[in-house]
């Protein structure tokens, strides 16, 4: 029994090993190759010939056409500033949708989720020519105002996550409140806002993340006004034909100085990411 | 399965006055109540509660300047589409061919959507006005207390604090998601292609047209519709399932008692969701690049020749496959992250009770954790199945569609049917068809998940934890 246990135990960690080596791998080549002297795209081995800082330095230097510091705070700002519209707005929706109750709270609810099964952007080129009738894609600093516009505008529709988890949150303790003589909002503000920490966590974060991984739409706004491109856009543009011999080991420095903040940020708050989707307020 | 289905009406003991719907209104009111279906606010006015009475007309009466103004016109306009081509006209005096301005069928396709959402916001305006008369006059009738400008103000923080919670998202829904796409599903019905882009030409109306090139035979538009459709088909099925079984299994396999080291297992997958999902890919890309990584090792150890690669985006099945086996790779932390919870929750229990009946592990995932999880996470795997079928950045990033054929309309034999209606629209600029498959991908996924989604525990007994 316990040499078959012991077996059963031997093959598991093995496995697991050979697992998370292939899932650590490709992160090892990229900051391998972050490191790399040799210029150039591809090369006919893996271990690079020699190491250098420079990729990261040279990154840091904008040319007339790859501005990585520039790119990094347009995204910072745009991300912070559409964040804190976009959680605003899905908390509120999913508290009205999880606690109270009115007529249209039903009809809305469907609505939202026939809205969810057209693909995202079909709508893209209308919300384009919207933006550019309301005449916010006359400069860059327009066009960035609208960039923070699309990713909150249509924010609240992504309720159904929180207002799962606000319909965890035991009704007594805001029936307790009221009898205390608390308002609604009181109850919001107080109760349900400081008990909710995991689920606005998770919404902070993944409207965060947005900006940083969103190519389409960007692209399709920015165009070719390469100084107000976000990360996304401008890491994707490295790759391009023209620029991958000279930017490919830059490129690669690039994936990691903005993975590395964005996973220290996600590994502090997975505890959160992981009870806002069980639930955790347990009544 | 009716989805808007009435809601059963409840009598409530205490009735408020507010509480009466329009139909109520319309039937017991009075003629003031009634003319404020016609004159928004006429019985606030005369309730005395002023400011709220011409809130309501004015509302009404920048609706009617709209209108005169420019709305009237603009819903002519939008049943034409526009009847002025834009022509050259030779200017004599410079010598030059000038452009003399026509219409833009685009913009009043638009400006009738626009003019059509604010007509339902007035008629919807229109009833609250009545409705708010009518409660005006029941308070007056019974002696009630009416409330003044400053009570409806403060009793946002009460009875009516979904108004102020929800106006602002709901703007934002209304005007980047709802006007947008009402715009786009016009559009599928118009024949508005490449060969007929405004400024300079007109699209039309041309009914149903573009749905039967899509869907019916001979075409090539058919011809692409049908095996892009089967493949992200395919493509859903494959990654939803396999992402959910593998990462169920491998966080069984780190939760189980014999494993050490358990936060240090699960902080190695857990790295992968933490770098952006696009670093990843547009890595991924480069790696399984013809000249990439994967090749060079293959090549050194001597399983391919030294000039050789392995086609890994370039062959049409072995692209199909990298993806998936890709999209393993991306996923699976997901899952494993998402179901670690949920296996913890399992009751102890019926583990104990398994064991002591005498039944194997297989046995036991079988009957006690399998139907456990996918109890728990069936709604998630069915937005996630949706959220696979609208997969669009693994594609795009990852092989762009390709490989490229001249056998289908401007697709790849990787492009899923969203990948493909990005080609079309910015690449293309065949809206018309875009739209399409846009509405087509709608129905496919509207009639998978009312069927099962509006089944499942979390949607009929949303209340069962409160």
């Amino acid at each position: 029994m316990r040499a078959r246990r012991f077996i059963s135990n031997t093959l598991c960690h093995v496995l697991l090993a050979v697992l998370s080596v292939i899932w650590v791998l490709p992160i090892g080549y990229v900051i391998l190759t972050s490191f790399r002297k040799e210029g150039g795209s591809y090369k006919s081995y893996i271990w690079p010939r020699g190491f250098t800082l420079d990729n990261y330095k040279n990154l840091f230097q904008p040319t007339s056409q790859i501005n990585f510091t520039r790119w990094f705070f347009n995204t910072l700002i745009i991300a912070l500033i559409s964040t804190a519209i976009a959680a605003f707005f899905v908390l509120c929706v999913s508290y009205c949708m999880s606690r109270l109750r009115f007529k249209m709270r039903k009809p809305f609810m469907n609505i939202a989720l026939i809205m969810g099964m057209f693909p995202g952007f079909m709508s893209m080129i209308a919300v384009y020519y919207i933006l550019k009738g309301l005449g916010f894609l006359e400069t860059g600093l327009l066009k960035q105002i609208a960039l923070i516009i699309v990713y909150s505008g249509g924010a609240g529709l992504g309720f159904y996550m929180a207002k799962g988890f606000f319909d965890t949150i035991p009704r007594t303790i805001d029936e307790a409140a009221y009898i205390d003589g608390a308002t609604k909002w009181d109850t919001f503000t107080k109760i349900t806002i400081p008990l909710s920490k995991p689920i606005i966590t998770y919404t902070l974060i993944t409207t965060f993340m947005g900006p940083w991984v969103d190519y389409i739409f960007a692209k399709v706004i920015m165009g070719n006004d390469t100084k107000y491109y976000t990360i996304a856009i401008g890491l994707w543009t490295m790759l391009e034909k023209e620029y991958v011999e000279t930017f490919y080991t830059q490129f690669y420095a690039g994936c990691v100085m903005i993975s590395i903040p964005i996973a220290i940020l996600f590994l502090l708050t997975q505890r959160c990411y992981v009870e806002g989707v069980s639930g955790a307020v347990k009544g | 399965m009716g989805l808007f289905r009435k809601k059963q009406k409840v009598q409530t003991p205490h009735r408020r006055p507010s509480d009466a719907g329009v139909g109520e209104a319309l039937k017991k009111g009075n003629v003031l109540t009634r003319l404020s279906l016609l004159i928004f606010g006429l019985g606030n006015i005369a309730g005395k509660q002023f400011v709220r009475g011409f809130v309501f007309l004015a509302l009404e009466i920048a609706y009617i300047y709209y209108m005169i103004s420019f709305g009237a016109q603009a819903l002519v306009n939008m049943t034409t589409l526009g009847t002025v081509e834009q022509t050259k006209v030779y200017n004599e005096a410079l010598g030059i061919y000038e452009y003399a301005v026509g219409d833009n069928s685009m913009l009043f396709l638009l400006y009738g959507v626009i003019t059509i959402v604010l007509t339902l916001a007035a008629v919807f305006a229109a009833c609250m006005s009545m409705k708010s008369a009518y409660c005006t006059q029941v308070r007056k009738e019974k002696g009630m207390h009416i409330p003044t400008f400053k009570d409806d103000l403060l009793s946002v923080r009460e009875e009516n604090m979904h108004v102020a919670m929800l106006t602002f998202p709901i703007l934002g829904i209304i005007i980047f998601t709802i006007i947008p796409l009402v715009f786009m599903i016009l559009i599928a019905f118009t024949s508005y292609d490449h060969e007929h882009q405004p400024p300079g030409n007109l699209f039309t109306w041309v009914g149903l047209d573009n749905f039967k090139a899509m869907l019916g035979q001979g075409s090539k538009l058919a011809a692409t519709f049908w095996p892009v459709l089967q493949w992200t088909l395919i493509w859903a099925v494959f990654a939803t399932f396999s992402c959910f079984f593998l990462g169920m299994l491998l966080a069984l396999l780190i939760n189980r008692k014999g494993t050490r080291c358990k936060g240090f297992w699960r902080f190695m997958f857990v790295l992968s969701i933490a770098i952006p999902q696009f670093v990843s890919l547009l890595s991924m890309r480069t790696i399984f690049n013809a000249n990439g990584p994967v090749n060079v090792i293959l090549r050194h150890l001597g399983i391919i020749g030294m000039t050789e690669s392995v086609p890994f985006f370039t062959d049409p099945t072995l692209a199909k496959i990298t993806i998936i086996l890709i999209n393993i790779w991306i996923g699976v932390p997901y899952t494993m992250l998402s179901t670690t919870g949920i296996l913890q929750n399992i009751p102890g229990e019926l583990y104990e009770a398994a064991r002591i009946d005498g039944a194997t592990a297989p046995v036991i995932f079988r009957k006690i954790t399998l139907p456990y999880m996918l109890f728990v996470m069936t709604p998630n795997l069915i937005t996630s199945f949706t959220g696979n079928i609208n997969n669009f950045n693994v594609i795009f990033l990852l092989s762009g569609g390709g490989p490229d054929t001249m056998e289908y309309y401007y697709a790849g034999r990787t492009d899923l049917l969203v990948t493909w209606l990005y080609r079309l629209t910015i690449t293309q600029k065949d809206y018309n068809l875009g739209a399409v498959i846009g509405i087509l991908v709608f129905i496919i996924l509207a009639t998978l998940s009312l069927l099962t989604y509006r089944r499942t525990g979390s949607y009929k007994d949303e209340g069962a934890f409160q």
